[in-house]
């Protein structure tokens, strides 16, 4: 324990304490620009019956941001606790709220899992802003007494050509893997979409994974008088100040100063140091409450744990380390330097916490201690400069029930049909649409990205992409496991936002299922444009309310996630973007069905019905540049006979393999499995389906294709029938078609009268990626 | 058999390469960077990762760790030891094997399953495989492009050093495919790529790393080389 920072306070001419600004009324305070509204700031004002000295304001400011304080969104955030089934949700251990929510998985694990949002410190500084996102997901998870297991990245870029693209896409890539790769988290996942919208918008979610014993996990709490407030990890820095209530809360203006200061900076070895030292006070039985600094940093824990917890602390936060001795109270109330903790320890076990810590060579000090004052007191040298209470920081913020306006043109979208839309008929048009689709970049090859990051790190990853879902082992002794994935078609979202957003959680429930695991808990990245904007509020509102319903249909609860809004450029909003999480577990990984197909002769089956379903699909967007129509109705039902069936098929051994179908529709669901497994196939139209290309590219919901050995068909189809699931015979593997189709010795796919060999598919898929961004 | 597996501050394959000892039948020990007793063992591993942030130069700090001042002794007494990705990064700084390794000639960090010829068959860490044979393992490095001047990888395939060489495409860089490199006496072999990862059909590309660990316990029972 050493005392940090400068020995003489650096503005103790000026320094603002609560008895100045008792006796200073009348001081002007800048809460504009620190991102407070004139109404906000008189809140603060009643609170604490004075002006907010300038550390309580700088307080106030970062936890009262839209970032922090879900200002804009409680109201509507309300619906993912209220709809839930009568007496609960039995597999959630821990809900909304805390760090992270926590689902019981079976055999005494429990795991965590949550996705947030690093967009706008991503499109600033792309290295940075991406990795210290993966950097303050992976804390969240720590803060729950979980070892952090795997990570994934969604991602948003604009058009794949556009030069902003080319500078933020790989600055992105290479701070994804910089971080997680020296973190050692095997990345098993994600996705990467394109769209015109993102331009200068990009969206850098990051979701992390972790597991823990029941008795391991912990909350972020601040209980016992007299125990102690420790903060360990980095030392304090000015970077990142002010980055959740400038970056993150304001829509970008194109005069206005460079926003760089506020990018966080990240060191992915000390974060290592930290889950390794956290891990190690957490199990030897040291920690009362724990809390990561994230957003908001030292205000935002203290006054978080505090809130949790007896309600009352003081801290002397002259006592911080801090890596620039200048900064002032205020600065390093606010920074967002990385990779810090706060802990809760009683005095008994303070030495054997700093005994660990020493031994990761860990910086640790004690900033101060639990009371029962029920007021968060902040001293500076021996003097005053917070003493609020904690509840109206971290909890009472504003809440705005923003007005909301359905947008304008949905009706004229939904009219422009694009099931209108011209479509191939012949061979030869269909060959070449299906060589332009798997060359497109949003169906494009995505290994130009995925092999920079470790996906074997840990030595448990028995899925990552390009699989539906990635899949960890987590008790190497039963081979119980998790499956995560990540999905949001956000054209889906923008035609219709309610059905868009169960069509989301529909995906990604299905990634799930077709792996073989069961999916149990939800969590969501909920990015938008300005909550100013009553269209925009109304979509929100609508993708809340279809995610909520969606939740209770499917019987999994969110447990967790986080909304950015003010991803929007001028006058352009994003496509409202959902991202939706599903977390499923699988008693035996052993058990999982990869999309690899195997040997010669496996039976290929489509489940679930065709319709013509162009609205919204990667088909009408490549091929026409369209976005328009109605798109499909979600039906969840249908979605949970379908994990119901993919899932009894994995266990049972009636399936080698199985493959979601989604964007690019059947056509790419087929090209994906041929290329993983490098055996060719035939592949016809079912009879319930006239139009190739409806067959090949529409995107109806509720479907998968599975394949089954031939010993295993009767079984299967008899299951299928059982349960009233449709169940298409529409190819078979052969590795030998090469021969009949006049490509001897090749790998050959034929879909109804086209052929096409593996060589020239894998050549139109793996280039894209590497022509626009380099070898 | 007791094979030691040392943790660096920033080591990320040690749990892997202790799982991988025990799959191929030995008993795997934690040795700690900052403890210079080896608790006893027959032979170490050198873990992949970024010991100390990779910070100045990979491995570069890590050599002057407590627990290397004993392995670098106990190693010119004939202790077996293997270096992986950065542990082999270690050994080189450490000059128990000569050459560097650098950033990779394409400056992505890259992650993929591997095909690697044996060639060097006779170590304390490959006489499991025969000459020439084939094997797939991950790679996963940011810095793993072998180099040295040409006097000395003339020296190392003269007096046949080369453990193994990458087939199909040089990930790296590296100068004449080398993926490995071994002492003259074969006790100390360090290799870029992850035996550690490819010991499990379920999460690897195959389980030929297994032989890796199989063949240093096999010579120190009396089988191998």
């Amino acid at each position: 324990m050493r005392p940090g920072g400068s020995a003489t306070p650096p503005l103790s001419g000026c320094l603002d304490t609560v008895d100045r600004a008792e006796s200073t009324p009348e001081v002007a305070q800048p809460y504009a620009e620190l991102g407070l509204k004139p109404d906000e700031y008189a809140r603060i004002c009643e609170i604490l019956g004075r002006r907010p000295t300038s550390s309580e304001l700088a307080m106030y400011s970062v936890m009262w941001s839209e970032h922090c304080s879900y200002k804009s969104s409680k109201v509507h955030l309300r619906q993912f606790g209220d709809k839930q089934p009568e007496g609960g949700w039995p597999q959630l251990l821990v809900g909304i709220g805390e760090n992270a929510g926590v689902v019981d998985v079976g055999d005494g694990w429990a795991v965590t899992f949550k996705v947030e949002s690093h967009n706008h410190p991503s499109y600033v500084e792309p290295y940075q802003g991406a990795a210290t996102g993966i950097g303050g997901i992976v804390r969240d998870i720590l803060s729950m007494g979980a070892r952090p297991l795997a990570v994934m990245d969604p991602l948003r870029f604009g058009p794949a050509d556009a030069p902003d693209t080319r500078r933020v896409l790989p600055g992105v890539v290479a701070g994804i893997g910089g971080y997680g790769n020296c973190l050692g988290l095997p990345n098993i996942g994600g996705e990467i979409v394109f769209d015109a919208t993102y331009a200068g918008n990009p969206l850098v979610n990051a979701l992390c994974i972790g597991a823990m014993r029941h008795e391991d996990i912990h909350l972020a709490s601040a209980k016992g008088v007299g125990n102690l407030v420790v903060l360990y990890g980095a030392r304090t820095g000015g970077d990142g100040i002010g980055g959740v209530s400038v970056l993150a809360s304001e829509t970008f203006d194109a005069d206005g100063p460079a926003k760089r200061p506020s990018v966080q900076v990240g060191d992915p070895f000390m974060e290592k140091l930290l889950i390794e030292c956290t891990l190690d006070v957490l199990h030897a039985g040291l920690v009362e409450g724990i809390q990561d600094l994230g957003g908001a940093g030292i205000s935002c824990a203290t006054s978080e744990l505090a809130s949790n917890g007896e309600g009352g602390m003081h801290v002397h936060l002259d006592r911080v380390l801090l890596r620039d001795p200048t900064l002032s109270p205020e600065e390093i109330l606010m920074s967002e330097s990385q990779e810090r903790m706060c802990a809760v320890v009683t005095p008994d076990h303070i030495d054997a916490f700093m005994d660990i810590c020493r031994m990761w060579e860990v910086e640790a000090v004690v900033i101060g201690e639990v009371t029962d004052s029920g007021r968060l007191t902040i001293d500076w040298h021996g003097d005053r400069i917070v003493d609020v209470p904690p509840r109206t920081v971290a909890h009472e913020g504003p809440v705005y029930d923003r007005p909301m306006h359905r947008p304008r043109d949905l009706d004229a979208l939904a009219a422009d049909d694009a099931n209108a839309l011209a479509r191939p008929h012949t061979a030869e048009d269909i060959r070449a649409t299906l060589l332009r689709m798997v060359a497109s970049p949003n169906l494009a090859s995505k290994s130009w990205v995925t092999s920079q990051y470790d996906r074997y790190v840990l030595g448990n990853t028995v899925l990552a992409q390009p699989e539906d879902a990635g899949m960890v082992r987590i008790d190497e002794e039963s081979g119980l496991g998790v499956a995560v994935s990540t999905d949001c078609n956000a054209r889906f979202v923008r035609l219709d936002p309610y059905e868009g957003a169960k069509l989301a959680l529909a995906e990604s429930y299905r990634n799930v299922a077709v792996t073989g695991a069961r999916p149990l808990a939800v969590t969501n990245c909920l990015n938008f444009g300005s909550p100013e904007d009553p269209e925009v509020m109304w979509t929100f509102a609508e993708v809340v309310r279809g995610l909520a319903d969606g939740c209770l249909e499917l019987g999994i609860p969110v447990t967790g996630g986080n909304v950015s809004f003010y991803n929007s450029t001028a006058d352009t909003a994003i496509l409202p973007t959902p991202v939706v999480g599903v977390l499923g577990v699988i008693d035996d990984v052993e058990r999982r069905s990869p999309m690899a197909w195997g040997p010669d002769g496996e039976i290929i089956y489509l489940l679930g019905d065709t319709r013509e379903d162009f609205a919204g699909s990667e088909w009408a967007h490549v091929m026409h540049g369209h976005l328009g129509g109605v798109p499909p109705r979600a039906d969840l039902a249908r979605e949970r006979l379908l994990a119901d069936i993919a899932i009894a098929g994995s266990r049972d051994g009636m399936l080698t393999a199985a493959h979601d179908v989604a964007d690019g529709g059947v056509a790419q669901a087929i090209v994906e499995m041929a290329l993983r497994s490098g055996v060719g196939a035939r592949v016809w139209a079912p009879d319930q389906v006239t139009d190739m290309a409806t067959f090949l590219w529409s995107e109806s919901p509720g479907r998968a294709v599975v394949v089954v050995p031939r010993s295993e068909e009767m079984r299967f189809t008899a299951m299928c029938a059982a349960r009233g699931l449709p169940a298409h015979r529409i190819g078979a593997v052969d590795s030998g078609l090469g021969a009949d189709t006049g490509y001897a010795d090749q790998q050959v796919l034929q879909m109804g009268d086209v052929v096409v060999t593996l060589a020239q598919i894998r050549e139109a898929h793996d280039a894209t990626f590497p022509a626009l961004f380099g070898a | 058999m007791k094979i030691g597996v040392v943790t660096f501050p920033g080591s990320l394959d040690d749990r892997d390469a202790a799982r991988a000892v025990g799959l191929a039948g030995g008993d795997a020990v934690s040795l700690w960077h900052g403890d210079d007793d080896l608790k006893g063992v027959d032979a170490v591993v050198l873990p992949g990762g970024f010991s100390y942030g990779d910070y100045l130069r990979c491995g570069a700090i890590a050599r002057f760790a407590p627990v290397m001042r004993t392995i670098v002794e106990r190693a010119g007494q004939g202790l077996p030891v293997l270096g992986i990705c950065n542990g082999f990064q270690i050994l080189c700084e450490a000059h128990l094997l000569p050459g560097a390794l650098t950033r990779n000639d394409h400056l992505h960090f890259v992650c993929r399953d591997q095909r690697l010829r044996m060639e060097r068959v006779d170590t304390d860490w490959t006489n499991s495989f025969a000459v020439g044979e084939e094997i797939v393992i991950p790679l996963k490095n940011g810095e793993g492009g072998y180099v040295a001047d040409d006097a000395t990888l003339d020296r190392l395939e003269g007096d046949g050093l080369v453990v193994a060489r990458y087939l199909d495409v040089n990930p790296n860089g590296s100068r004449r495919d080398i993926a490995g490199i071994s002492n003259p006496s074969g006790t100390i072999v360090g290799l870029m790529p992850h035996p550690e990862h490819a010991v499990e059909s379920l999460t690897g590309p195959s389980t030929d790393g297994l032989g890796f660990f199989s063949s240093t316990i096999r010579s120190l029972v009396g089988i191998g080389s």
